[in-house]
């Protein structure tokens, strides 16, 4: 799609031919995320949306006795800066706040910020490279003490010392320098002109911690900040009690910045166990209110929500399982690798190869057979750009068409039915983690890959071991040791470039960067890169998005990787729980202020 | 005596010192690092990861590894947990209640069940009653504690919603209702472990109550006319326990290290659980203490049982 169309179609939001939310779920189709959709209406002049929500406008705090919930992983420190995994950050998110959230449809929502900066409002700078942030005033820490411009400081000096070894610290790595213009603003000056800035101190990489606590325990000491597991933020609870890797608790914040809010008066977050009695929980027994990621089979939670006790809440974020086709040969061995980018690989290298691999994964058995509601079948992110241009391509399982692009490409069947071409058979080896999905998924696609005469090999590895970095291990994902594989792919940052990162040509993984390049399919195409320097350095949020798509578009054109399903986010959550409104591109947490409970 | 507790705590620390080395050996030869989550987390980029593996010590070879782990762990100081940043004294600590309590009530309900009934079963065997106990301790310990955690869970909670399936170690009532709450969640977890562990010690104590039973200075002490609660008690039970006693000491080791797959079940917040997760997670120092107080924990009770043998049987002697 041009950068024209999709003018047209943010012209069809203005005058109301076109849903907001409409646009917002064609721009994720298309591999977008939604908070780059909202900033494109945003920069065209559409009015942010209100998040939406059951009105309930309570006239005190509190008296809504115990919130309860539960996540299968328990959280094992408190610290944002430290977190490593989304437990983390949720466990972070109940006791501190970012500036701004985004919602499901990605706006930005203010919590600490006192504004949204904007170009209209004069506090985003015209060439990119800084932007102001107006901090919401009178806000106080859990110890009373007020919440300033220093505090915004100090974070992105904690997150960047390297010694610290932050994880956030990609976050703020961009950052030249933060200046205080006065007790409530700040200003971010960026190191090159940035497109989306609404990345540090923004969403759950940036929770803000108190620079009075955490100011003696900067770089190497930060370990032993007594406060990593004894939270002081600024949120709506205040900290009881935690045990790393059980149980953290909290209770109400007399003096949350939001008047008559929280309506909880206690709250706990129990980790631990396993996802099928965690939901259990929730919508069989109503022992609790609320359940993390919901990692079960759709069968089951029908069945517990028959219950009428909870339910499953489906939300759409960045997650998609995917097929990767290696460009390079696994099983030749260079300087002391395999899928060495000196070598090619001998058979998926050839188009009709890739397109026919392309036909013959059964997406539509994918969804019946193995994730029913929890997970999406898009054409979209495969063929939307076809559509919006001839609108006649869809993606499409069929075993006969896969059968004639081989023939015609003259790979012939041998006599044991697998297609050889040279001398080379289509023999292929296929790896991803072990998880009962994945494997069913593998079953499906073998069996139509058999139908068109290309045998393949099932691998399955410990999730452990396969999503490790351990560069002395060859089962990791990023060694791609083998002809094809499959994980999901998370697009949790809010801005897609990030994310696009992974298939530039720059980032190839290998023996060298000690299998850290991103660039897993180690496919190299120049335009691509070109693409990805254009967007890296477009500020029009339109012009950037019409790259994004193109680039996309390569990645579809050339079967790069195969998108089996969108994997939306699944929570548990009580019938009697109202407005725990879940975004995809935030923490679980992101509007638990606003959280209530019928009696 | 004592030159004998001498001479077996000084076999100890070499043997010790052994476990030591071969736990952080398997450790490090297992796939995966602690920084393995946050591989499929795309906010934590590859070079941040290499950095935090860099500040961990991850990328030194091994033998000074484990000579810093060695000489640390000497002076007292057991690290810090690679998630958590936290010292993994405290972490343990944190748990050790939880796993006392739980482990604790279920190996003495274990006995408690067995002793009566593997000593009357052996009293009166091929009875009806030792049939019927037989048959039971035969289904007892051949379910593992998984399906019978499942099955309880089931049953109790969701079929019959009488009690809570997921353990809270802190709960916020007082008084009298703060008893009741734990009482009723440990329930499920102290049956499900205390009843497989009782049913296999009632088999070792029937067998081991009806060898000495035959034997003859039973007879005598029953012709020279002492009761049969006497007799049994002071004669049969006693010599009959050394057996039971080596069994009992050899399983308090596992009271501190938790039942992992039970406290996984059940959420018991205690070292089984922070065991697994550790492992799951790479998480070599938390494993490493675990293991080794576990190892010590083995050696220790040992000693002790050898040392009750004595009391219970003055025969033997230490030399």
């Amino acid at each position: 799609m041009e950068e024209r169309e999709l003018r047209a179609m943010i012209g069809q939001v203005r005058t109301g031919r076109m849903s907001r939310r409409h646009f917002v779920q064609t721009m994720v189709g298309l591999g977008l995320t939604a908070p780059l959709a909202a900033q494109m209406l945003g920069s065209a002049g559409v009015a942010g949306a209100q998040t939406k929500a059951t009105p309930f406008n309570p006239t005190k705090r509190g008296g809504g006795g115990n919130l309860k919930t539960l996540w299968w992983q328990a959280p094992t420190l408190l610290n944002p800066h430290f977190a490593v995994g989304t437990k983390e950050q949720d466990a972070c998110r109940i006791f501190y706040e970012p500036l701004v959230s985004y919602d499901p449809e990605g706006n930005l929502f203010p919590v600490l910020a006192a504004s949204v900066p904007s170009l209209q409002n004069g506090l985003l700078a015209k060439d990119g490279r800084s932007v102001v942030w107006k901090l919401k005033p009178g806000v106080a820490w859990h110890d009373g003490k007020p919440f300033t411009a220093d505090d915004i400081v100090f974070n992105w000096e904690f997150a960047t010392d390297p010694a610290t070894a932050a994880t956030t610290s990609g976050t703020y790595a961009d950052i030249e320098k933060v200046d205080k213009i006065d007790a409530h603003t700040v200003r971010l000056h960026f190191k090159k002109p940035t497109p989306f800035w609404a990345d540090p101190f923004c969403g759950v990489r940036g929770l803000i911690i108190p620079k009075h606590l955490f100011e003696a325990y900067k770089g190497a000491k930060s370990r032993e900040a007594p406060n990593n597991l004894k939270a002081v933020g600024t949120g709506a609870f205040k900290f009881v009690d935690f045990k790393p890797g059980d149980i953290v608790r909290a209770e109400l914040n007399p003096n949350y910045h939001v008047p008559n809010r929280p309506f909880f008066d206690t709250m706990e977050m129990k980790g631990g166990g396993d996802a099928v009695s965690a939901a259990r929980a929730v919508m069989q027994t109503g022992e609790y209110d609320y359940a993390w990621n919901m990692q079960v089979e759709d069968e089951i939670l029908k069945r517990f929500e028959q219950g009428g006790r909870g339910r499953a809440d489906i939300s759409i974020g960045g997650n998609m399982e995917h097929i990767q086709l290696n460009n390079t040969d696994p099983w030749k061995e260079v300087d002391g690798e395999r899928s060495s980018i000196k070598t090619t690989h001998p058979f998926l290298t050839d188009p009709a190869v890739r397109q026919a691999l392309n036909l013959l994964v059964d997406r539509t058995s994918v969804q019946e057979e193995i994730y029913g509601r929890t997970a999406i079948v898009t054409a979209n992110f495969l063929n939307a750009p076809e559509r919006f241009r001839s609108k006649n391509t869809k993606w499409e399982f069929s075993v006969d068409k896969a059968n004639a692009i081989l023939d015609a490409a003259g790979w012939k069947r041998g006599a044991d039915g697998i297609r050889a071409k040279d001398g080379k058979k289509l023999k292929m080896v296929y790896q991803t983690s072990i998880n009962a999905p994945r494997q069913k998924n593998q079953q499906i696609v073998k069996q139509a890959c058999a139908k068109a005469g290309i045998d393949i090999e099932i691998k399955a590895i410990t999730a452990s071991v396969y999503f490790s970095s351990d560069p002395a291990n060859p089962d990791t994902y990023t060694h791609f040791y083998t002809d094809i594989q499959m994980y999901t792919t998370t697009q949790i940052m809010p801005d897609p470039q990030d994310f696009m990162l992974q298939h530039t040509p720059w980032e190839i993984a290998s023996k060298e960067n000690k299998w850290q390049g991103r660039n897993i399919t180690r496919w190299r195409s120049e335009e691509y890169g070109r693409l990805y320097k254009a967007a890296e350095a477009e500020l029009d949020p339109v012009k950037r998005a019409a790259l994004f798509i193109q680039m996309n578009d390569l990645l579809i054109k050339n079967v790069v990787v195969i998108p089996v399903a969108w994997r939306p986010r699944v929570a548990a959550i009580s019938n009697k729980l109202r407005n725990a409104v879940q975004s995809g591109w935030d923490s679980d947490f992101w509007y638990l202020p606003f959280w209530h409970k019928e009696a | 005596m004592s030159r004998y507790l001498l001479r077996r705590l000084l076999i100890a620390i070499p043997v010790l010192a052994g476990i030591s080395l071969v736990l952080f050996t398997i450790l490090a030869l297992a796939p995966g690092d602690p920084l393995g989550e946050a591989a499929t987390n795309a906010n934590v980029p590859p070079e941040i990861q290499a950095r935090i593996r860099e500040q961990f010590g991850l990328n030194d070879p091994l033998p000074i590894r484990y000579a810093r782990w060695f000489t640390a762990m000497v002076k007292g100081d057991w690290g810090y947990s690679f998630v958590s940043r936290v010292d993994v004294g405290t972490l343990i600590l944190q748990r050790l209640p939880t796993t006392l309590f739980v482990l604790g009530s279920a190996q003495l309900l274990g006995l408690l069940v067995a002793l009566p009934i593997g000593v009357y079963s052996a009293m009166r065997p091929y009875s009806v009653f030792d049939q019927i106990a037989t048959t039971f301790a035969f289904i007892g310990f051949s379910l593992p504690t998984f399906f019978t955690g499942i099955l309880f869970i089931l049953f109790f909670s969701i079929y019959l919603d009488w009690l809570p399936f997921i353990y809270r170690a802190d709960i916020s009532a007082t008084g009298w209702r703060w008893y009741w709450e734990h009482a009723r969640q440990a329930v499920m977890p102290v049956a499900v472990l205390g009843l497989f562990q009782g049913a296999s010690l009632t088999r070792y104590i029937r067998s081991s109550v009806l060898e000495v039973i035959r034997l003859d200075y039973i007879n005598t002490a029953r012709a020279k006319g002492l009761s049969e609660k006497t007799t049994i008690l002071k004669h049969v039970v006693r010599n009959a326990l050394i057996p039971v006693v080596t069994l009992v000491a050899l399983q308090i080791p596992a009271i501190f290290t938790g039942a992992v797959i039970t406290e996984q079940i059940f959420r018991v917040p205690g070292i089984g659980s922070l065991l697994i997760t550790s492992i799951l997670a790479n998480d070599t120092p938390v494993i490493m203490a675990i293991t080794f107080v576990f190892s010590g924990l083995v050696v220790l009770f040992n000693l002790i049982a050898d040392l009750l043998y004595g009391w219970l049987d003055p025969r033997i002697s230490y030399r």
